[in-house]
């Protein structure tokens, strides 16, 4: 399996698939990385020659913000948010949602695992 | 829906005026103001304003990284002092009876 962008091994999919599995590439880029550089799109990740794994990372690196370029990114703009002191980096800071949606139920994906309180009533009994 | 990027972005103008004023006497005084959903705008930065929160006025100083948020971003409106316990809410509820 051929090694693209450090940790990233695409396996025997089809060129415009395995590309996905890099982290800030999708299904568009994927296809577009793939005609600028001139490649069958249903070219097996397996049969690509050591050249054209460096073109495509070369490529990538030059147009695209992906892997940890991406995530250094991301992780830079929440920390900005966190340091103004502004109401979305409070909430980044609390580990809420940030974009206004309902707390009093859901909002599992942020909060993580229930913390059930002993004494309080359920949820379904607060009507 | 964001603001159509065509209208420029939203500054209160009493608030516009009041910092332009400031700009020119180079005075550094705390700008008071309850207009929360004016965009920082770049000639703010250095400015202190006194953000409504809707009972008292904060105070938020402006740096480069604020530009093009809205003052009331910075003024929280909302208090939570964590959920009470058990406890608590009992000792709450036979205060006031007593």
């Amino acid at each position: 399996m051929p090694r693209l962008l450090g940790v990233d091994i695409p396996n025997n999919k089809r060129l415009e698939i395995a590309l996905t599995y890099v982290y800030g590439i999708g299904h568009t880029t994927a296809g577009k990385v793939c005609d600028a550089l001139g490649m069958d799109r249903g070219l097996k990740a397996r049969d690509l020659n050591e050249d054209q794994i460096t073109a495509i990372a070369t490529h990538i690196q030059k147009n695209y913000a992906a892997e940890g370029v991406l995530r250094r990114q991301i992780a830079s703009s929440i920390n900005r948010l966190r340091d103004i002191g502004c109401y979305r980096g409070m909430r980044h800071r609390r580990s809420l949602p940030v974009r206004g949606q309902r707390t009093r139920t859901n909002a599992r994906t942020r909060k993580g695992p229930r913390k059930t309180v002993a004494g309080k009533k359920s949820v379904k009994g607060m009507k | 829906m964001s603001r159509s990027v065509k209208k420029g972005p939203y500054i209160d103008p009493k608030l516009q005026s009041k910092v332009d004023r400031q700009l020119k006497s180079g005075h550094k005084d705390a700008i008071k103001t309850w207009s929360r959903r004016s965009t920082i705008s770049p000639e703010f930065v250095g400015t202190t304003f006194l953000v409504h929160n809707g009972r008292t006025h904060l105070k938020v100083l402006v740096t480069e990284d604020m530009v093009g948020h809205k003052l009331g971003e910075f003024a929280p409106t909302r208090v939570f002092r964590g959920h009470t316990n058990k406890k608590e809410a009992e000792k709450a509820t036979s205060a006031p009876a007593s």
